[in-house]
């Protein structure tokens, strides 16, 4: 039989550096820094909670929006972290991560043909969310020069070619970049004029290690404007319970919340019951781990710059984009003599967008002992070359 | 807590260099940060947390902790009777408690004979040492905040978005 499939799938550009990962994978004693999430365990609090809400019996479903305390909890920590306000019972979603989150909004907003900002290099979900909701995804570049960072210009020069929206990831991945409130009040100023809705993922939010993180809502007129998006796998390390939330307009919630009821329906009940717990008492681990990311990051912006693969200096997340031109391979080539030659695994720019062939994301989501013995061998890769 | 002493307090082998990259200090600040720790007793040693168990030509090993009571002394309290303890090369730790005895002490031998013959006559018949309690210990989990089984690595793909 022909298994006819959608078009919209069939279209979907996959992955092109799929061959890539299949080969790190299939690789023993590799050192990676290609991995997007943090090396530590979950913290043993939030793991214990999960294990005794199981003991408890807490095997339900909840309410479609996440449990109530959950949302409260979310409500309060907002308020006291960032100076936003949030109804609980109106304005917040929880969701199976940031990913369901985002997936959820573009399908809230995006009608067909409605054009999305995406600044590049970009996490890789992000034009896919867009172009699945039939929407055409605007992606503008950023650069090195400029520390990666969009220029309000740009988005008012989409605006006036009728883009609908801006989807802003701060600090982002792949490449750390962040913005001060300053350089975020720029933005929302175009935002304003042009009626344009923002959705912000904040997912690495705690992880800002030069000035402190400004939410996007919190700027002068912009809470109606914003769907703002966070959630805990990158501050708590929680990656694998997958819990984020959305909060937005009422509107807004309501509208992703009628999507996520039909295909989601809630998130799992235990991983909930971590992430309440998460916010009650795992503030102190969330502090010591990006003191520790912070000195991580100060070594591996030396070594890189050292070795001459100039780096911008990230603000934030666990990121580095170094810039590989000077050995003149494309970045998929030189991910994978590097991997083959020196067993370091880093991801080739241009799954970040296809301008970034002369770059390669560096995760210092590792050991500081790794992170020394991979600087190493990349140095060792260059020397040879 | 300063950060040069909390990275040491991790790993104190890490070189002043390496600290002062991480911290992006002063190489030359670090060393004499250092220096001063060493000097005024805020760093009191550096030395290895070695696991007991896996050493194979080892003796057997045997630590006790003994709940010992003290009646104290007149001006002096607990001091003289605690320095008589601590001096002893067996005791490898000494602490002043609050409850239902005073003095938690822990001792060391390379045997069960050892320890019991320090306890017995040493530290029970000692002047002002009203009783003892001993636990001898059967295993270590965990100490000085390092957890002693080996947890499995590399639970993450080793690759991801």
């Amino acid at each position: 039989m022909d298994f006819k499939l959608s078009k919209k799938v069939e279209e979907l550009a996959p992955s092109g550096i799929r061959a890539f990962f299949d080969l790190v994978l299939g690789m023993k004693d590799v050192i990676s820094l290609g991995v997007g999430e943090p090396d530590f365990v979950t913290p043993w609090n939030i793991r214990e909670k999960a294990i005794y809400s199981l003991e408890q019996g807490y095997t339900s479903y909840t309410s479609n929006k996440g449990m109530v305390e959950l949302r409260k909890h979310i409500s309060v920590f907002l308020k006291k972290r960032h100076g936003i306000e949030y109804d609980p019972e109106e304005e917040i979603l929880i969701t199976v991560g940031v990913s369901e989150a985002l997936d959820l909004a573009m399908r809230a907003i995006i009608n067909p043909k409605d054009k999305v900002i995406i600044p590049d290099p970009s996490y890789v979900a992000y034009a896919a969310d867009v172009d699945l909701a039939y929407g055409i995804p605007v992606r503008v570049a950023t650069d090195i020069k400029h520390g990666f960072k969009l220029n309000p210009r740009v988005i008012d020069d989409a605006a006036k070619k009728g883009a609908k929206a801006l989807l802003l990831n701060y600090p982002s991945n792949p490449t750390g970049a962040s913005y001060s409130r300053k350089e975020l009040e720029e933005i929302a100023k175009v935002i304003k004029k042009r009626e344009m809705i923002i959705i912000t993922d904040e997912v690495y939010d705690e992880l800002t290690y030069d000035f402190e993180h400004t939410a996007f809502p919190r700027l002068k007129g912009m809470k109606e404007h914003v769907i703002y998006l966070n959630g805990f796998s990158k501050a708590y390390a929680m990656t694998g319970f997958r819990v984020g939330y959305a909060c937005g307009p009422r509107k807004a919630i309501s509208a992703m919340t009628k999507i996520h009821q039909y295909t989601m329906l809630c998130v799992p009940i235990t991983a909930q019951m971590a992430a309440s717990e998460a916010l009650k008492n795992g503030f102190k681990s969330v502090q010591e781990m990006k003191r520790e990311y912070k000195r991580r990051r100060e070594y591996i912006v030396g070594a890189l710059n050292e070795m001459g693969l100039p780096c911008h200096t990230p603000e934030g997340a666990f990121y580095v984009f170094p810039s590989i031109e000077s050995t003149k391979e494309s970045s998929g080539e030189f991910a994978k003599n590097l991997l083959l030659s020196q067993k370091v695994a880093v991801v080739p720019g241009t799954a970040f967008g296809k301008d970034y062939d002369g770059y390669v994301r560096i995760a210092y989501a590792s050991s500081y002992d790794n992170l020394k013995e991979a600087a190493a061998r990349i140095k060792k890769y260059l020397e040879k070359k | 807590m300063d950060e040069i002493l909390e990275i040491l307090s991790k790993d104190a082998r890490i070189t002043p260099e390496e600290i002062a990259r991480l911290t992006k200090k002063d190489a030359n600040d670090v060393k004499k940060a250092i220096k001063s720790y060493e000097k005024d007793g805020t760093i009191v040693k550096y030395k290895a947390i070695v696991n007991q168990d896996m050493i194979k030509d080892s003796k057997e090993w045997v630590r006790a902790l003994i709940e010992v009571s003290i009646t104290p002394q007149k001006d002096v309290g607990f001091e003289n009777i605690a320095e008589r303890i601590y001096n002893f090369p067996e005791v490898s730790s000494c602490y002043l408690v609050s409850g239902t005895y005073d003095l938690l002490v822990v001792v060391e031998g390379d045997s069960l004979h050892t320890v019991s013959s320090f306890i017995s006559s040493k530290l029970a018949p000692m002047q002002n040492v009203r009783s003892t309690a001993t636990h001898f210990l059967l295993k270590k989990y965990k100490e000085d905040g390092h957890i002693f089984k080996k947890s499995p690595q590399g639970k993450r793909l080793n690759i991801s978005y």
